[in-house]
């Protein structure tokens, strides 16, 4: 059908700019930097980077779910809100999501340094410098900082589409208000908690410029290892590699979440 | 709304805004150092009008953000209407890597395209290949993805037999797809060219592993001044584009208020689920 | 109302559209060269000096897109990645010396660059460049440790970056030559050592510095230092002068046992597409204006004949930024290393800048994996769950028939 032909500029697109590279990753991963023979060493290696792999793991890990705890009350506040509000309330909250994150990292840096803005506050009332910059909390806070509204969104936009007639029905078999939340508004949005959840986890493991800006010495992530490996000591076999790693990460996780979040929706319908 | 809900909004909200608050207040600061407040001034904007370097830069990011949303937008409304025709099987494998580079972390896309780059350059025996156009080809590609899924659910939704209404009332197959089919999925392509150009505006981490010397944008620049402080006046274009958002944002607020007063089954201002719901029974 | 809104809309976005076209068809059209060069090191007309590649697109009519990197390998690593073609590089000796052996540079044309002439004698045929056929020096500089006088006691030697008294204010290079020659320097090792039992000692040392150590910085270090975020520095001489007059309380030491000694200089990489143009360049650089301009917003020291006399530097600054020959005697250049041992500084430089302590990670793996541990069950329990409460509905719907 003619229909059919529209979309073949697309699939020409996405295998030359979505395929090739990936392809050109695998590439890379397996061949040797000097040699250019097929190697495993690449991938061998990562296991020098395992204990920062395992790290930044982890701290994606905390954001999410710090991430999680401040931004489903937030998204439900704005899904109860009235509603000509929960427009701009959502607008509000994207905003600064659209505004340079590179600067607005910048400016925690001016908060959290010993001769930043924190700390020159507490030193007025005598208490000397607290270490809050260079250390992982630093690290997790920009992350959090940067993609709590990656939360907040898909959150929202699962509870503001919830039945009210499903509350309406919980509310008339006598549930308190405690109980239609746990029973019925937490089973429904679980899609948009893992929708949330893999939307931060997955650019905070693989971030470099938060930890190159709030983090020290000790809070290297793997997306700082990848990245030197292309700006500062050449090495791009050993970095494709890493991303090739990375990356099977990232989809396996996601594709584990998408799995279980189709079965809980169908489970809280009932 | 309870108490505690409510006083959880405003705390993130505060949380959310308190960076740029504090660069505002650094765009009007006569000192270069945020934590420090000497003097309140304006001439950070008048630096900002004379400036040869940042506006330029601010430029080169604006028409990379246009080229590229239009593009993908283009491509991707294509796709979504020519994807919807394909058997179940072709169609979910199409819809797998779709989502590729939206799932992968930023830095595996950013850095696959550069080496998809530079061999391509070495093949073609060409030395300056990372430039503009790499450039745009790259956010072309990371907004592909945002584009087709915006549209999409527009086309799944769409009653087919409009269009072979409109063809019976008497408009030709083209007339039919412009008058019925577009305008049914219009609010999906408007969505998704924002998110495309928003997206794209800011990027930062693929577009630096697939820049030239000869076009950086302006993220790229901001992120190469190692050396605090930054000059004061890329605070005032900070706190420009702020207000310039902001504006829009609120313009939008005012827009919106008003459209839903008229009852208007495709409306894109429609949120409210339960005015559908309304509707249907 | 709605289309015609959208149509003045969409009349408007195509208008913009055409001057950004001219804009880039115009821009195309005159000579354009790509210069890349260290931060902060040109005269950009701040300070009410001469905004060098102004003069210079004024002086010929060709655009310069300037842009910068930090350390020398991550110059190496740009060129060696290929896709951006540079006119004019800006290396340091040891990296000029690379660059050739691999044959990455281009030949001069020194007919094009008269002012060569001006450039200081002692400053030619040099080890890396014996025949001058590669490169015109641009900067030349020495490097020592910056310390806040208030917080730091005199420093006189290498040991001070390694004083667990500074714990957490001391920086160090990013960047594995520099960063190497200090360990070394402070072992009493030559810093052109190849043998891989010094560079391991060195590494360790680097190991052992690394929880003392606040950041690894280059530029950053302007800022560090001159707010009293960090006590202590390693950094480049010039750098010293610009942090000295934001911050007085900075003074300079030249270690006593020794320290590097370098020359930048002007090349062109193969890549270039515009040699002429790029030779242009290079011989506006060596003029004294431009010379003189650069100096004085640097700090640096200029190779051009007559530059140095012609700055107003107090008599500390001088003594820093132009020592004396007894100074300068301990001053140590480096050489370019064999490839095997580049590899080898690489990988334990990586190794340094990348190792996080064996405790730490464990805690980390214990933690992740309790998190996965923990969700698997639920997971688990939810399906039984499931699948108990349909096999009861059945039975119950059974019975109800």
């Amino acid at each position: 059908m003619r229909v059919r032909g529209l979309a073949s500029p697309y699939l020409a697109w996405m295998s030359i700019f979505i395929i090739l590279p990936l392809c050109a990753v695998v590439y890379y991963a397996f061949t040797d930097s000097v040699t250019g023979e097929f190697t495993l060493r690449n991938i061998v290696s990562i296991g020098n980077y395992w204990p920062i792999l395992i790290k930044s793991i982890w701290l994606a890990l905390v954001s999410s779910l710090i991430c999680l705890i401040l931004g489903y009350p937030v998204a439900l506040a704005i899904a109860r809100a009235k509603q000509s509000r929960q427009r701009f309330l959502i607008l509000l909250v994207m905003l600064p999501m659209s505004m340079s994150f590179l600067l607005r990292t910048i400016a925690w840096v001016s908060l959290l340094e010993d001769t930043g803005i924190i700390n020159n506050i507490l030193g007025k009332f005598g208490i000397s410098p607290l270490p809050l910059i260079r250390n992982n909390g630093a690290v997790v806070l920009g992350m959090v900082y940067n993609y709590l509204p990656y939360m907040i969104l898909p959150v929202y936009t699962v509870l503001s589409h919830i039945d009210p007639s499903l509350i309406e029905a919980a509310k008339d078999l006598g549930c308190n208000r405690t109980q239609v939340f746990l029973k019925v508004i937490l089973p429904l949005s679980v899609s948009g908690i893992i929708s949330g959840v893999s939307m931060v986890f997955v650019p905070a493991v693989s971030t470099f410029y938060i930890s190159k800006k709030l983090g020290g010495s000790g809070t290297t992530m793997i997306g700082d290892v990848i990245e030197s490996q292309f700006k500062t000591a050449y090495n791009p076999n050993l970095g494709a590699a890493i991303s090739l790693v990375l990356m099977v990460m990232v989809f396996i996780c996601i594709g584990l979440m998408e799995r279980f979040s189709g079965s809980e929706e169908r489970e809280a319908l009932m | 709304m309870s108490r505690a809900l409510k006083i959880i909004l405003i705390v993130v909200l505060f949380f959310l805004y308190l960076p740029i608050i504090l660069l505002i207040a650094g765009s009007f600061n006569t000192g270069t150092d945020l934590a420090v407040f000497k003097e309140f001034t304006f001439s950070n904007y008048g630096a900002l009008f004379r400036d040869r370097t940042l506006i330029p830069l601010l430029l080169n990011s604006l028409i990379v953000a246009v080229l590229s949303s239009v593009i993908a937008t283009a491509l991707g409304t294509a796709a979504a209407l020519g994807i919807r025709s394909f058997g179940k099987r072709f169609r979910s494998a199409v819809m797998t890597v779709t989502n590729i580079p939206m799932t992968n972390p930023d830095i595996v896309t950013g850095v696959s395209l550069s080496l998809l780059f530079v061999l391509g350059g070495k093949l073609f025996d060409r030395s300056n290949v990372l430039g503009f156009t790499t450039l745009l080809l790259a956010h072309i590609t990371f907004n592909l993805p945002y584009t087709i899924l915006s549209v999409m659910p527009r086309v799944t939704n769409m009653d087919p037999s409009l269009r072979e209404a409109a063809m019976d009332l008497g408009c030709t197959p083209v007339q039919a797809f412009f008058k019925v089919v577009i305008h049914e999925i219009l609010p999906g392509i408007v969505s998704g060219l924002l998110i495309a150009f928003t997206m794209s505006l800011d990027d930062f981490v693929i577009s630096y592993f697939v820049y030239g010397p000869s076009f950086a944008t302006l993220p790229i620049e901001i992120y190469s001044y190692t050396k605090k402080p930054l000059p004061p006046k890329i605070y005032a274009l900070f706190t420009l584009l702020f207000a310039m958002l902001l504006a829009v944002l609120i313009v939008m607020n005012i827009v919106s208020g008003r459209a839903d007063k008229r009852p208007r089954r495709s409306n894109i201002t429609q949120l409210v689920f339960r005015r559908k719901d309304v509707e249907k029974t | 109302m709605k289309k015609t809104l959208l149509t003045i809309c969409a009349a408007v976005a195509l208008l913009a559209f055409v001057p950004f076209l001219a804009f880039e068809t115009a821009a195309a059209k005159p000579a354009v060269i790509n210069v890349y060069n260290w931060g902060q090191y040109i005269s950009d007309g701040s300070d009410g000096l001469l905004d060098v590649n102004a003069a210079f697109t004024e002086a010929t009519g060709i655009e310069v897109n300037y842009s910068t990197y930090e350390s020398n390998e991550s110059l190496y690593t740009k060129l060696k990645t290929g896709g951006s073609s540079y006119d004019v590089i800006i290396p340091s000796d040891y990296m000029i010396a690379r660059l050739i052996s691999e044959g990455m540079l281009q030949k001069l044309n020194y007919d094009n660059i008269p002012n060569y002439a001006s450039i200081g004698e002692s400053f030619k045929n040099t080890l890396y460049d014996p025949n001058n056929e590669y490169s015109v020096p641009y900067f030349w500089g020495t490097v020592g440790i910056i310390y806040n006088t208030r917080y730091v006691d005199t420093v006189t030697s290498w040991d001070a970056l390694w004083d667990e008294r500074y714990s957490g204010k001391i920086l160090m290079f990013d960047n594995p030559r520099d960063a190497f020659a200090a360990a070394e320097l402070a072992l009493g090792i030559d810093v052109n050592t190849e043998d891989e039992s010094d560079l391991r000692a060195a590494a360790e040392l680097l190991a052992a510095q690394k929880p003392l150590v606040q950041s690894y910085v280059m530029d950053q270090v302007f800022d560090q230092m001159e707010r009293a975020e960090a006590w202590i520095a390693p950094y480049y001489a010039g750098d010293f002068i610009t942090m000295h007059r934001e911050n007085p309380d900075l003074a300079f030491c030249f270690p006593e046992e020794g320290f590097n000694l370098y020359i930048d200089a002007m090349c062109i990489p193969t890549s270039s597409t515009n040699k002429e143009a790029a030779e242009a360049y290079i011989n506006f650089m060596c003029s004294f204006e431009a010379a003189a301009a650069n100096a004085a917003y640097t700090g640096y020291g200029s190779p051009v004949n007559g530059v140095a006399e012609s700055l107003e530097l107090t008599e500390y600054e001088r003594g820093i930024a132009y020592p004396s020959d007894e100074i300068l005697s301990k001053g140590v250049a480096y050489l370019t290393l064999s490839k095997e041992a580049t590899q080898i500084m690489d990988s334990l430089w990586l190794d340094v800048r990348t190792d996080a302590s064996t405790t730490s990670w464990v805690t980390y793996a214990v933690a992740t994996a309790a998190v996965v541990i923990i969700a698997a069950v639920y997971l688990a329990y939810r399906s039984n769950k499931k699948r108990k409460r349909a096999a009861k509905r059945r039975a119950d719907a059974d019975g109800a028939r």
